[in-house]
């Protein structure tokens, strides 16, 4: 999350044990990273390179603010102090120009649509997933087996195709259901979908025990597992994603800017009444800075649900693969409800009745999970790096890490949103909806219809008959 | 009842004895080089091992076979049980008993995610059949449909406080062994609990589409040993040193052909053809459907001089069960490799030592895990549409749906069919 770099009032013992070295040697830095490859001049090795200037000068930061804060009186440490102010001031404005840029893109995706989103959220898992494939790597045994990351992208694209083949199956068919023969084409490719995917993940197991080598046994089972944790991780969450945005931008756009919402308050309640830390794992975190935050986000939650309810772009569900404007019954939940004020408030008050959308009580909930819950996704996060020694997952955006590194806590969300939404808002007509399907799936047109008159008979009688 | 052999029991009991005697003596009994000195040490602890073998198989057979005549349910139970046993095994595996003195509660943690993993994964499967099993009785039907409709709410809370709680015990110095036995229990859970469930839902579509991927793989395994016994010359791939092409080649014609023939045997019993729709355990009456109803096919007439019969009697399923026995030949073995690298891997001679003279639970299920998943996986998608008819399906729907329901159906049937002829 934001706060961690800005935050400068933690003593990282990793960091104490570093102000013995000079800054900005390969020596001192090769100390912490003892889990990377040992080529100093690999293109990996971003925390090495002299193009990342913000790592860099975060490094820079963190070796001298120790000294500053345990005030001892040097004239070494006043230089250092006033270092520490300049780069803290500059790796705030690189952050906060990254964070316009990258919410200047967000909101022109939202602009252009629900396929738009979906692309997005592809183009972000892509690069999590090659950040962390790289992470737990060894250059040295990549060498000896050729091959082997080929196996990742190939159970890469497998998960692909089994997560979005299911969640886009009745977006896809209504799509392409003018044209004949590409509709038998889909369908019979749906049909088929499992065992497709299930014979493209069969060829990759063979695959991967073909390509056992002795002596590297271990290291290829570590990577296989690995491959697999991180291919659930993210395929897990950007699957519930895109079906949230596919049930309604709404219900993507309100837990992604839930969680934005409770890391820049929880920065800024923890900056001006941090005092008791929080958690060992992140020891920037504060218990003023949570609790704020919470109260802060589930009271946002209330108020951006009203906002983003009235609009029928972001509340209506799409139903097709289409990319024009949404027109639709949004449904009860976005309906205005009238509740009049009590006379009191509205003697001060130019209102005499506030308007509420059912939604927001829901938002309330997302808001809770938003601020309570969520955020132990960022300690995990942590608490891995930690584990294997890393400083961040990849380098891709400048000052704040890579893309894991922004999507920890969304990941954790974005699972709950799908969960909730499906349990309590969506209205479930789960077993008609699946034997409509069956019916059109396995039943032939005149079967279809001769169904249809076997089933209005039935009826009829139990109509009429009586119960 | 008739006898089948069991996944478990001779199926690998033999090829066991070829490990353990080319591990005593280094003799590659496939590659047919007998090291004379060792023989006669060989034989008394060759048949001592294989007489225990023995005992032990037996005793799996006529388990299991009892359990079969049982019924579903209690097939349902066994699995579960080895289902248990296969994790405990698995879950010990790793463990390093010097970091888990330092970490009370943390196996606690184990058993809470194997918990919630069994609700989620059985909670799906049989939810269907444990609403027809409460039907009559209206407080529990509202109860267990309530339960149903939350039950991902529910599995999803209990594993996010198993989450939470695994983040608040990291303790320093440990992180990395503790996110390693993380990753390592959600492996375990996938692997277990995936061939399990599937498993389980063949089982209630019917005991005949669990028990004959079952006993392919345990054919595989016995023609495998025995043609490489008596033909084994060329090695078939490194991982597993005794395993020869000629083994391999035997043993996929001869699980082929028996897999023609026990789908026909298998499939004149009710007992195994029809599936259960709820969670009963009386005899069970059906119409198996029109898979397993005889078909008639003339023999070409240079067959039928030989042969004394003019015509064969097929039941369509024996094509399905063609398929089930390549697969069960060619791929399935893959699992066993795959299982005899992850041992050499982490320098583990045996994943357990519950059943004597085997080995562990899952020495035994290695390949049978594989071949659950692709039975599950070939009866959703090959045999399920095709033993849909009209009938079926209302019956279906008068059974599962209620009559609100029922309506909703018939006007939205309604408005699909009327788009199709507009559209058309």
């Amino acid at each position: 999350a934001m706060e961690k770099d800005l935050n400068q009032n933690s003593p990282r013992i990793r960091k104490i044990r570093d102000n013995s070295y000079p800054p900005n040697t390969p020596t001192s830095r090769m100390n912490n990273n003892n889990q990377r490859d040992n080529h100093p001049n690999s293109p990996r090795d971003y925390n090495y390179s002299p193009s990342s200037p913000t790592a860099r000068l975060r490094w820079r930061n963190r070796s001298n603010e120790i000294p500053a804060e345990v005030k001892r009186g040097n004239a070494s440490n006043v230089r250092n102090l006033l270092l520490g102010d300049k780069n803290k001031y500059r790796s705030m404005w690189i952050r906060t120009c990254s964070s316009l840029w990258m919410l200047g893109g967000v909101f022109f995706i939202i602009y252009m649509g629900h396929l738009y989103i979906w692309a997005m959220v592809v183009g972000i898992q892509i690069f999590m997933a090659k950040e962390l494939f790289f992470l737990l790597r060894r250059a040295h045994e990549e060498r000896r087996l050729p091959g082997f990351r080929l196996l990742n992208w190939h159970f890469f694209f497998t998960a692909m195709l089994f997560v979005y083949g299911r969640i886009l199956q009745q977006q896809l068919v209504n799509t392409v259901s003018s044209d004949r023969f590409i509709y038998k084409l889909v369908s019979g490719l749906i049909k088929y979908q499992m065992v497709i995917c299930y014979f493209l993940y069969i060829a990759g197991f063979m695959w991967f025990i073909l390509t056992l080598k002795k002596k590297m046994y271990k290291y290829q089972f570590g990577q296989y597992a690995w491959t697999h944790m991180i291919l659930i991780v993210v395929f897990t969450q950007s699957s519930f994603t895109v079906a949230n945005i596919f049930e309604g931008i709404f219900w993507f756009l309100l837990p992604a800017a839930l969680i934005a919402m409770n890391d820049v308050a929880a920065y800024f309640f923890g900056f001006y009444f941090g005092k008791t830390p929080l958690i060992k794992l992140s020891p920037k975190k504060t218990w003023e800075g949570f609790i704020g935050a919470s109260v802060a986000t589930t009271i946002s939650a209330f108020l951006f649900a009203n906002v983003l309810g009235q609009f029928q772009w972001l509340t209506c569900p799409r139903k097709d693969l289409s990319t024009g404007w949404l027109h639709c019954d949004p449904g009860p939940l976005f309906r205005p409800e009238y509740y009049p004020l009590p006379t009191w408030i509205a003697s001060f008050s130019p209102w005499k009745a506030i308007s509420i959308l059912p939604v927001q009580w829901h938002a309330f909930s997302l808001g809770l999970f938003a601020s309570v819950i969520a955020p132990f996704g960022g300690f995990f996060a942590s608490g891995f790096k930690r584990a294997f020694k890393i400083k961040d997952f990849g380098d891709s955006i400048p000052g704040h890490g890579g893309f894991t590194d922004r999507m920890d806590c969304q990941m954790v969300m974005a699972i709950f949103a799908y969960i909730y939404i499906q349990s309590f808002i969506v209205h479930q007509d789960y077993s008609v909806e699946m034997i409509l399907d069956h019916i059109s799936r396995s039943l032939g047109h005149e079967e279809q219809k001769m169904l249809y008159a076997k089933l209005g008979d039935i009826l009829r009688h139990k109509l009429q008959g009586g119960f | 009842m008739h006898k089948e052999n069991t996944g478990d029991a001779p199926s690998a009991h033999t090829p066991r004895v070829r490990h353990h005697r080319k591990r005593n003596t280094d003799v590659v009994a496939g590659a047919g080089k007998p090291n004379g000195s060792h023989l006669l040490v060989n034989d008394s602890s060759k048949y001592k091992s294989f007489l225990v073998r023995a005992y032990s198989t037996v005793w799996m057979i006529g388990g299991f076979a009892l359990i079969v005549y049982l019924g579903h349910l209690y097939i349902t139970a066994m699995v579960v049980i080895i289902q248990i046993f296969m994790a405990r095994e698995l879950f010990n595996l790793l463990r390093r008993t010097h970091e888990d003195k330092q970490l009370p509660g943390f196996r606690l943690l184990n058993w809470h995610f194997f918990f919630t993993a069994m609700l989620f994964v059985y909670g799906r499967i049989l939810s269907q059949r444990l609403v027809n099993t409460v039907t009559p009785d209206k407080v529990l039907y509202r109860l267990v449909t309530s339960l149903i409709k939350y039950h991902m709410a529910i599995c999803y809370s209990l594993y996010i406080s198993g989450f939470v709680w695994f983040i608040l015990t990291l303790k320093k110095k440990m992180y990395k062994y503790q996110f390693s036995q993380y990753a390592w229990t959600h492996m375990i859970l996938i692997v277990v609990f995936t061939q399990s469930s599937f498993t389980v839902a063949n089982i209630f579509e019917g005991i005949f589409w669990f028990l004959l991927p079952a006993s392919l793989i345990v054919i595989n395994d016995i023609f495998a040993y025995i043609c490489g016994f008596f033909f084994g010359r060329t090695p078939l791939i490194k991982l597993s040193p005794k395993k020869t092409w000629e083994g391999f080649i035997g043993a996929s014609i001869t699980t082929m052909i028996s897999a023609f023939l026990l789908a026909n045997i298998m499939g004149r019993f009710l007992w195994l053809t029809c599936p259960r729709e709820d969670l009963s355990t009386g005899w069970l009456q059906c119409d198996p459907g029109p898979l397993f109803k005889q078909e008639t096919h003339a023999l070409p007439g240079w067959i039928s001089n030989w042969l004394p019969w003019k015509e064969i009697s097929v039941l369509p399923v024996q094509w399905h069960a063609l398929c089930l026995g390549l697969f069960a030949s060619i791929i399935a073995p893959f699992g066993g490799f795959f299982a005899s690298g992850f041992k050499r891997a982490f320098k583990v001679k045996d994943f357990g030592d519950s059943i004597p003279g085997h080995g562990g639970i899952t020495d035994r299920m290695d390949c049978q895990m594989v071949m659950a998943v692709f039975a599950y996986i070939y009866h959703q998608s090959f045999v399920v549409p095709q033993s849909l008819s009209v009938d079926k399906l209302l019956n279906q729907i008068i059974t599962n749906l209620t009559l609100e329901e029922q309506q909703a159906l018939f006007m939205k049937l309604g408005q699909v069919l009327q788009e199709k002829v507009i559209g058309s």
